[in-house]
């Protein structure tokens, strides 16, 4: 048996390893860099050649990311602006795409099944391609240039996957339960809270950290909606930095900028690693 | 309906009105009052879809048959925009270059998809390991990762190129932004840096549920390992395949963000895409009404894409 598990390995073992380790270093290494190089000093951030290994170790660059040397908005407020809009937008899909999910399976009502199936509909259309209609809306109402604003755009294109990926663990949850609640003298939204939200919290989960990545990470809506560089997210703001001041660029400090970005991700992902997969899976397949 | 019933009792047809009558009442109130409550919490979504999706649609449709600039004076033309974009070399030739992007990228990272979950398919810690290693790029931005990979070709300055040079297969002042192959070859590679992690975690869920005992029996009918890839593996691989391969094309023809980022749309705007286009049109010319009609063409070609996918995924569940 062990003969022919192993004949089912598409390679052989020392090959294996080979192959894994060198793969491993070749999609680890532009992670390297950016270490690297947000911690040399500013002065071996811009060297040419480049070092293979920084040489000291520095914050200069962060300091030089943080202290806003050329006035205007600074990284920290844009730093800020991405934190209150991705988790302002996290919280309010989590809460809407709940709510309208329990609706949508428990409180049927006229019409119910049909506006479900338009709000899975808006799946087909990404919002790459209605957002010049988009950016009038939000002009009329005066939301262009607005963190508010910014923050409804990403909860609605992220309401449609958190409605779909919590659907299933709603509908899987046997009416009698909440029946049972029901006639227990709980309130109907009671019994949401207490019964079904216990079984729906993996897609509650996967939900949020689809939203928060997609929040975090969003470069083109903020970069047309937002203005004002005081408005700006993080993604916008690396364009800023990789622009420079003065026409000279700072690699330093917008690799510094790279890695301020790119560390929230890694470490949600590397805290919350199962539910990214699993959220990640039912979406995809189901 | 079964929620209705539990609340209380029909009431019967015994004839005695004083009992029945009250769950009757209580019994249709609460029902409205559920189907009242359902449409309640389902409105604060649908407000938020209706006013930034549904709205946003049905305007660009509107738009698209006007000249709409952003100050000024709006005036019905109505396919005209529609006959311009047909003429409009600039933007024939981003759906050429977006197209051009997409045939690349497509297989490119299905074949490289499939290699990792191949290779990830042995059981033990190591290969789990290796597998959130493979991942751990998918949940950077592209933005970072495209500033990134910016600075790692930098002529002069960027550690790869650095790297490549002192392993004799570049020189420093390679300028890879320079020329359209180099360029879209570094764009490229970001996108397979970026993504070929999650195309990898989709086919290993879909190799997981071949069954081993199909691949052994075939090994001891005496199958060689292509033979049992090729007709075992790849076919009951299919949907996985088919799912993947709607991902990428949808996720290449909307392709910005590395192209915005890396290349500016050069050299000499040949790397403009689709969307990069419509930004052009609508975000730096003010012609909103002519980037509506861009994006109404887009909007058709992605809803080909998903209805091909709808498709795939029905016939997946029957099988």
């Amino acid at each position: 048996m062990t003969s022919l598990q192993s004949s089912l390995r598409p390679v052989p073992r020392a090959a294996w390893w080979i192959i894994n380790t060198s793969l491993a270093a070749l999609v680890l290494y532009p992670f390297w860099v950016v270490l690297s190089q947000s911690i040399k000093s500013p002065a071996e951030a811009a060297a040419a050649p480049p070092t293979l290994f920084p040489g000291s170790f520095s914050w200069g660059n962060f300091a030089k990311l943080f202290t806003n040397e050329n006035g205007g908005a600074g990284f920290i407020q844009q730093l800020g602006n991405s934190v209150l809009v991705s988790v302002g937008a996290t919280l309010l899909t989590i809460v809407l795409s709940t709510l309208a999910c329990y609706g949508f399976a428990r409180l049927r009502f006229r019409g119910s099944n049909l506006l479900f199936f338009a709000t899975l509909a808006t799946f087909m259309i990404p919002f790459q391609a209605v957002i010049t209609p988009l950016y009038l809306v939000l002009h009329q109402i005066g939301l262009t240039n607005n963190l508010l604003g910014l923050m409804l755009v990403y909860t609605t294109f992220n309401l449609p996957f958190g409605i779909f990926l919590m659907r299933n663990s709603f509908a899987a949850l046997p009416s009698s339960i909440e029946e049972a609640a029901l006639v227990d003298g709980c309130g109907v939204l009671r019994a949401m809270v207490r019964v079904l939200l216990p079984v729906a919290i993996p897609g509650v989960i996967s939900t949020a950290l689809f939203t928060f990545f997609a929040s975090w990470n969003e470069f083109f809506a903020a970069l047309i909606l937002m203005t004002d560089q005081s408005k700006y997210t993080l993604p916008v703001a690396l364009n800023v930095l990789s622009s420079g001041t003065f026409g000279t660029l700072d690699w330093g400090a917008l690799q510094a900028g790279v890695a301020v970005t790119i560390v929230p991700c890694i470490g949600i992902y590397v805290l919350l690693q199962k539910y990214y997969v699993g959220g990640m899976l039912t979406g995809a397949m189901k | 309906m079964a929620h209705n019933t539990i609340v209380t009792a029909r009431p019967g047809k015994s004839g005695r009105p004083s009992v029945p009558m009250r769950p009757l009442k209580r019994r249709r109130t609460l029902s409205t009052s559920r189907s009242r409550l359902g449409a309640m919490v389902v409105s604060p979504a649908l407000i938020l879809l209706t006013v930034f999706f549904f709205l946003p649609v049905v305007l660009m449709l509107w738009m698209s048959l006007n000249r709409w600039p952003l100050l000024g004076k709006i005036s019905f033309i109505g396919l005209g925009n529609y006959s311009a974009a047909f003429q409009d070399q600039d933007f024939l030739r981003a759906a050429g270059f977006t197209l051009l992007y997409t045939l690349i990228m497509t297989p490119m990272l299905l074949v490289i998809g499939v290699a990792l979950a191949l290779l990830i398919r042995r059981p033990g810690k190591a290969s789990r390991v290796f597998q959130s290693i493979y991942f751990l790029p998918v949940v950077v931005g592209f933005a970072a990762a495209g500033y990134l990979w910016l600075f790692m070709a930098q002529p002069n300055i960027g550690p790869m190129l650095d790297l490549l040079t002192r392993a004799g297969l570049a020189s420093h002042s390679d300028n890879w932004f320079g020329t359209f192959a180099t360029a879209l070859g570094i764009v490229c590679a970001m996108v397979v840096w970026k993504v070929a992690g999650m195309q990898m975690l989709l086919l290993n869920s879909g190799l997981q549920s071949i069954p081993v005992e199909l691949e052994e029996a075939a090994r001891i009918d005496g199958a060689t390992r292509t033979q049992v890839f090729r007709y075992i593996i790849l076919p009951l691989l299919r949907p996985t395949l088919a799912l993947l391969l709607v991902f990428s094309v949808a996720g290449s023809l909307l392709a910005f963000d590395q192209f915005y980022i890396m290349t500016s749309g050069g050299p000499a705007n040949q790397t403009i895409t689709a969307v990069y286009h419509i930004y052009r049109v609508s975000f730096q010319g003010f012609q909103l009404g002519y980037g509506a009609a861009l994006s109404a063409l887009l909007m058709i070609v992605l809803a080909i894409v998903s209805a091909v996918q709808m498709l795939i995924l029905r016939n997946s569940d029957h099988n």
